[in-house]
């Protein structure tokens, strides 16, 4: 909770306020989750796998009702139930009946375990537990002629780290676990796009595709958290990355990360497959122009493909649509916040647009924010705050005095944006307070188009509310 | 029922098939998927209301964030309940032990708030780090003049069930301390009422009315210092009778105050409720306007009810709620709307509950105490809903399937409770359930196509 670790440089001496809000020992508001919750989701990005938590039932419940309220999708989190007596003595036990039970109704292809606060603390080792399970002898089958299916785990508590952390060490889990070095290549492209919204995916799986290259996005929960209606439930609904692309994924052509260039831990998965000999790309998310320009040259460079000529139309409509928009955005301020790496990627857009990101906050403790920032956007330096591992009392605090014209970020800012009187334009996750936070676009030009459509508008319409002419043509 | 496992079989049962009778009281299968929570989501729940307290939930962040602000209780004054206050332990903390953190915190936000009360809420790791609560909320208590109460809420000690008893004994901690002169005769307390969409204010609209001095609001609009004077009330009004039940029976053991288990949905209930406070109190002149309060309330309600009637009846519902005191009284204000119940669940019902509601449902109707989504979906597509009652876990699987849903947990922006609740809850059933939306889902295209048997 220290306003910017960042270097001294990054702080603009002008603009720094004559007292900065002391440091706090407690968190009020907080502008992260958990990492239990992270890897939940990254698993339902694998096909047929349920999400497993080992450590009490709330765990699961709270986590469900959390990422229920922003995808409007069901979704299934099993827990090991774990209760007094396995706190005391051990939870082996909830996790093996937990593991047989959900095989035996789910018949998943994969359970992705991750632990919790509460078993890594009294110390359960999973791993010699998941060995027991699958021992010929003394394992599940062999006992209760019950298949064990798939498992990865990542260990997940929720005190050392955030959920974006619990996400990657989730996607590494499963790409340790059954990334195949010795598979044939097959010119697949991993991508680990990080925490994205589910119309993301479907745009990250196009723009790779229209280089001829197939994709592997890892995870992809773009039908699992944005399905169809059914007439009957799927316990398991259709979609995610399959077993084979996870597998293939240990030979392929190139792995991506995107935004793994600030939260550490994220570049785990590709780290893993470099040390297959599959090449690994580090790339900011791609949002605005530059930044997707990083990765469109990217894949021109590895599928020796010019960009698409859609592509190419949608890239002109969007420099278009900023210079359209360009007087309405000038000398206008912005408070981003949210996750690192999609912050990173904001900043990056206002910037390019014209607004000046002038804090850039996230609950994430990479210590890497700020100079990614400034990295990625020389011409900030010395414009932009940027508070690592902030909550929302020190994200008002410093907003009450920056004045900014937009917040950007996601619901959980609303209580300031009322108190404080700043339009908050909403991204990221969650999206508790809208209808369609699965569907918000933010990558691509396409995703650079709605962003920029939205927060324009946004300053046209209080610059017209505010107005006491009140023109109908602004 | 296939997919009921083994070890569950008997947390399902269905109205007049003779089966034996209900489990229920028990901790979660581990590997269901249950819609349950746990212990500190109980305590969370009930002194969550208390609005000029600090709640300081003990533990890494996630507890702290999932319960922030997520709930319709409503302050007609302060909101500090409204933010979210965590020690956001690290893995320092977890090695090194985290009470200097939770003093630090509490000092720090009780000088920032100047609540009236802290409440501190154990989570999972705080008992295995050996973190001694009592003895810390009693130092920082001791040094601010404030009561700091520890709350004994770990999530592993079980079922939301152990979380409600542990915030009961924090209330206790505080009920009997105040001053209590000056208290009517004709006084309550409120005990289970959370004021979601500020329904108690429709209730204590009412007793008011009655000549009924409330008290205290325990879990509802709370406030210290009435929470503190409670003992001096004469009667305890308990709703939402698994969450408080428990701490009526403590004041009566203590105090000798009686209690009535009460229930505000639904005509019926709501009037029920009145007339057995207006009884206890054997005052001739308060059971009069009683009387015409009901009338007065029935003749503005009836006519809403009747008009939804007209578009409900026959239609199916499914309930699956916290608490069996609420799944009773929807069972009979979906009568009222011509709505019969398919599926009643209440998850944190007691054995008497579970009789009572077979007793009440039709034949046929089934009965389930914890449940999970795979199971819930076959009873929605076995009995045929048209409306599913539940929260916010449920409404996804609801919309999925093509059913409509009210939310009646404790998100809800709506009054439900009241007269005017229970017009309230008629128009939004029609609202959901009429909608043309459904049109287009599959299971209602495949049974105007005649094309899928099963639905």
């Amino acid at each position: 909770m220290v306003i910017s670790n960042a270097p001294r440089a990054l702080v603009d001496q002008d603009r720094a306020p004559s007292r900065q809000p002391s440091r706090s020992t407690s968190t009020t508001n907080a502008c992260r989750m958990c990492m239990p919750l992270g890897a939940c989701l990254a698993y339902t990005g694998f096909e047929g796998t349920v999400p497993f938590l080992h450590g009490s039932q709330g765990c699961a419940t709270y986590i469900r009702r959390y990422l229920i309220s922003h995808f409007s999708e069901p979704m299934d989190i099993a827990s090991s139930s774990v209760g007094e007596a396995a706190t005391v003595f051990g939870g082996e036990e909830n996790l093996r009946t937990g593991i047989a039970n959900v095989a035996r109704v789910y018949h998943p292809s994969m359970i992705g375990l991750a632990s919790t606060c509460l078993t890594e603390t009294i110390g359960e080792d999973v791993p010699a537990m998941i060995a027991r399970l699958r021992d010929p002898d003394e394992g599940l089958q062999a006992t209760t002629g019950q298949p064990v299916p798939r498992l990865a785990f990542a260990p997940t508590p929720s005190y050392a780290g955030t959920h974006a952390d619990g996400f990657h060490a989730a996607v590494a889990a499963v790409v340790k676990a059954y990334a195949d070095a010795d598979a044939a290549p097959n010119g697949q492209v991993n991508v680990f796009p990080g925490i994205v919204s589910a119309a993301d995916l479907r745009h990250l799986n196009e723009i790779v595709g229209a280089y001829g290259l197939p994709s592997a996005l890892m995870p992809d929960y773009s039908d699992r958290m944005d399905g169809v209606t059914v007439a009957r439930y799927e316990k398991l609904p259709a979609g995610g990355t399959t077993a084979a692309a996870v597998a293939a994924s240990g030979s392929a052509l190139a792995s991506i990360t995107l935004g793994g260039m600030v939260t550490p831990g994220v570049e785990l998965a590709g780290r893993v497959l470099a040390a297959h000999a599959v090449p690994h790309y580090h790339l900011p998310l791609p949002i605005g122009i530059r930044l997707t320009d990083q990765l469109t040259d990217l894949l021109g460079e590895l599928s020796g493909r010019a960009m698409p000529e859609w592509l190419v139309a949608e890239r002109g409509r969007l420099v278009d649509a900023y210079i359209d928009a360009h007087k309405y955005a000038m000398d206008r301020t912005a408070i981003v916040f949210g996750d690192e790496d999609l912050v990173v990627g904001l900043a990056s857009f206002v910037a390019e647009i014209g607004i000046t990101p002038v804090l850039v906050a996230s609950g994430g403790r990479s210590g890497r924010l700020a100079a990614e920032i400034t990295r990625l956007n020389p011409t900030l330096e010395g414009r932009v705050e940027v508070l690592d591992d902030g909550d929302f009392t020190e994200i008002e605090a410093r907003a009450s005095e920056l004045k900014p014209d937009l917040l950007i970020g996601h619901s959980k800012g609303y209580p300031t944006s009322r108190r404080l009187d700043i339009p908050l334009v909403r991204v990221g996750l969650p999206i508790h307070d809208r209808v369609g936070g699965q569907r918000i676009k933010h990558l691509g030009y396409r995703g650079a188009q709605d962003l920029l459509d939205r927060v324009v508008n946004t300053l046209i319409q209080r610059r017209q509310d505010t107005s006491p002419v009140g023109y109908a043509y602004m | 029922m296939s997919e009921v496992l083994a070890a569950r079989a008997r947390q399902v049962t269905r109205s007049g098939d003779g089966k034996a009778p209900i489990d229920c009281e028990k901790q979660s299968v581990a590997g269901s998927v249950s819609q349950r929570a746990c212990t500190f989501c109980g305590s969370r729940v009930v002194l969550y209301p208390i609005a000029d307290a600090l709640h300081l939930v003990h533990g890494p962040i996630g507890c702290a964030v999932y319960t922030w602000d997520i709930r319709g209780a409503l302050s007609s004054g302060p909101e500090l309940h409204r933010l979210s206050f965590s020690t956001d332990l690290r893995e320092r903390h977890v090695v090194f032990g985290g009470e200097r953190q939770l003093t630090e915190s509490l000092l720090e936000l009780i000088e920032r708030h100047h609540p009236n009360a802290a409440f501190v809420y154990g989570t999972c790791i705080v008992g295995v780090i050996g973190d001694d609560l009592p003895a810390v909320c009693k130092s920082v208590s001791e040094q601010t003049g404030i009561p700091v109460i520890p709350v004994q809420s770990e999530g592993f000690q079980g079922s939301k069930k152990q979380g409600y008893d542990a915030a009961c004994e924090a209330l206790l901690a505080l009920i009997g301390t105040g001053d209590t002169t000056g208290i009517s005769t004709h006084s309550v307390n409120i005990l289970g009422d959370f004021n979601l969409a500020g329904e108690i204010w429709i209730i204590t609209e009412y007793l008011k009315r009655m000549g009924v001095e409330v008290v205290a609001n325990l879990t509802g609009d709370g406030r210290v210092a009435d929470i503190r004077r409670a003992h001096g009330a004469s009667l305890n009004l308990v709703q939402c009778s698994g969450s408080t039940t428990k701490l009526a029976m403590k004041m009566q053991a203590i105090y000798g105050i009686p209690f009535k288990k009460v229930s505000y949905f639904g005509i019926d209930d709501m009037a029920g409720a009145l007339y057995a406070i207006a009884e206890h109190f054997k005052d001739p002149e308060l059971l009069r306007r009683t009387r015409e309060l009901v009338a007065e309330e029935i003749a503005q309600t009836l006519p809403v009810v009747e008009d939804c009637r007209r578009d409900l009846e026959g239609k199916r519902a499914a309930i699956y709620v916290g608490g069996a005191f609420k799944a009773i009284s929807l069972v009979k204000a979906l009568r009222l709307l011509g709505m019969t119940t398919v599926l009643v669940g209440s998850q944190t019902g007691t054995p008497e509950d579970y009789e009572y509601l077979t007793e009440l449902c039709d034949p046929g109707t089934v009965i389930v105490d914890d449940s999970n989504p795979a199971e819930l979906s076959t009873f929605l597509a076995e009995g045929k809903a048209d409306l599913f009652i539940g929260g916010v876990k449920e409404r996804p699987l609801a919309y999925k399937l093509g059913v409509a849903f009210c939310d009646h947990n404790h998100e809800r922006k709506l009054p439900l409770e009241g007269f005017i609740g229970m017009a309230n809850f008629a128009r939004e059933v029609r609202g959901s359930v009429c909608s043309p939306v459904w049109q287009f889902a599959p299971r209602h295209q495949s049974a105007a196509l005649g094309t899928d048997k099963e639905l």
